[in-house]
């Protein structure tokens, strides 16, 4: 037999309850509600700058014949903002690749959507680190258009990882996506769901091929 | 039935109609063969993998011909080579099935293999690639560490590269060394070496030859089996 006492408080537990799942239900509602509102809000105007003068880059051109990769000296006019730079010297890097008589040939001229930089997370009682992230988002045409094989993707991924870390020494790691999204693989066997360490791509980090060295070319 | 206890069992019914209605965390396993490896008890087994197969044709190698093809009809030509040596063989798949980087692993891994060999092909370059895993050399760990299996066998990866190159060199294959992160060789428990055969362009020494000139799969079978000769000679059983 259960006591008056005890079918009131069961009353009152229970209305707690019914209370506190509508008010939960109406927070989600009005957190969903401000999400989207946010996602739908135009994006605030980007300046990138004005391209400044012409500057002297470094582009790591490879070759699929021995695995090698040649440091090329181009003079390119790069934007004030870093993410706009990352990406007109990747774009360069790309456009190299499609020049007649490439020694690494790709169908396409460009394949880069955006860079993004994410700050290294740093361990515990470590202090700030000033090394940052690369996120990289290829075009799915560059994917597409990119030579299958294991050679091939690697190298097209150490290509950009050693533009990228010669001129912009504080990226210390890369990570690829596709059309903003992430993939196993580039095209079909480099990984892409690791992050790479942008020291990995420096010909001296990476063994030789036989016969052919990694050289260095500064026209 | 009091209507307290009505109550009470209305909700627990209601909870467990929510609860099966809420959507699965736990991905669903993938019904995919295993291939049959028996648990090696000491002998020198060679793991021959095919990558691709199936519905992963892998890359187009030019008149129709993919990729899974060429690495199948390499793996069965070296296991016929290697089984006539004397040498036990483990394959991951003699047909054209699909077959998760993961299952690849786990036969390998069963198989407790002394050599692994990752068969790639491309329509890029020229000659042999070959590739030792991108992980940094560590301790192997008991139990297997899944993700970085092979950080305890990257040493022994090299230096089965090595012997792989010198064969190919005596037989006058141009060889492209280097590291590549490319599954399933992060996962594999094994001295693993991932070869790729491209196409032979014509050099000073050797003439052209397509990726399915039979007279160059043969020399490029012949030169793996002999690496993997030598590498026997020099295996001490764990």
């Amino acid at each position: 037999m259960i006591s008056r006492v005890h079918k009131v408080l069961f009353l009152i537990m229970l209305l707690a309850c019914v209370v506190m799942a509508a008010f939960l239900i109406r927070l989600r509602n009005r957190a969903q509600d401000r999400l989207h509102a946010e996602a739908t809000m135009a994006p605030a105007e980007i300046t990138e700058g004005s391209p400044s003068a012409p500057r002297s880059v470094m582009l790591y051109i490879p070759n699929d014949l021995d695995g090698s990769m040649t440091s090329v000296q181009r003079s390119i006019a790069l934007p004030a903002d870093d993410n706009a730079q990352a990406r007109v010297l990747l774009d360069n890097l790309i456009a190299a690749f499609h020049a007649a008589g490439s020694t690494h040939p790709m169908s396409v001229e460009t394949g880069v959507n955006e860079v993004y930089f994410l700050p290294l997370p740093k361990a515990r009682g470590e202090q700030a680190s000033s090394g940052r992230i690369a996120v990289v988002d290829l075009s799915g045409a560059l994917a597409a258009a990119q030579p299958s094989g294991i050679e091939p993707e690697t190298l097209t991924l150490l290509a950009m990882m050693a533009t990228l870390h010669a001129n912009m020494p504080s990226i210390a790691e890369v990570h690829f996506l596709v059309d903003g999204q992430p993939r196993q693989t580039l095209a079909g066997h480099a990984d892409l769901t690791r992050t790479y360490l942008a020291s990995e791509a420096s010909p001296e980090a990476n063994p030789t091929s036989r016969p052919g060295q990694a050289a260095e070319v500064t026209p | 039935m009091r209507w307290t206890e009505a109550v009470v069992l209305g909700l627990a019914v209601w909870g467990s109609v929510l609860a099966q209605s809420a959507p699965q965390t736990q991905p669903a396993q993938q019904a995919s063969p295993v291939p049959s490896a028996q648990a090696n008890t000491g002998q020198f087994v060679v793991v021959i993998d095919a990558a691709h197969g199936g519905t992963d044709a892998g890359a187009g190698l030019g008149n129709g011909l993919a990729e899974k093809n060429v690495t199948l009809a390499l793996s069965v030509r070296l296991r016929s080579t290697l089984q006539a040596r004397g040498v036990n063989v483990v394959t991951t798949r003699e047909a054209d099935a699909t077959l998760p980087a993961l299952n690849r692993a786990e036969a390998a891994n069963h198989a407790q293999a002394a050599v692994c060999l990752v068969l790639h092909a491309t329509a890029t370059g020229s000659g042999v690639h070959l590739y030792t895993a991108a992980l940094a050399p560590a301790a192997q760990t008991h139990p297997l560490s899944w993700p970085t299996a092979q950080a305890g066998y990257v040493t022994q990866s090299v230096k089965l590269e090595s012997e792989i190159d010198s064969a190919m060199a005596h037989a006058q294959i141009p060889v492209t060394l280097g590291r590549a992160s490319v599954q399933p060789m992060d996962n594999l428990a094994c001295p693993a070496v991932a070869v790729e055969m491209a196409p032979l362009v014509a050099g000073h020494i050797t003439g052209g030859k397509g990726i399915s000139d039979t007279g160059y799969q043969e020399t490029v079978v012949n030169a793996l089996a002999a690496a993997v000769e030598s590498w026997r000679s020099d295996w001490k059983q764990p």
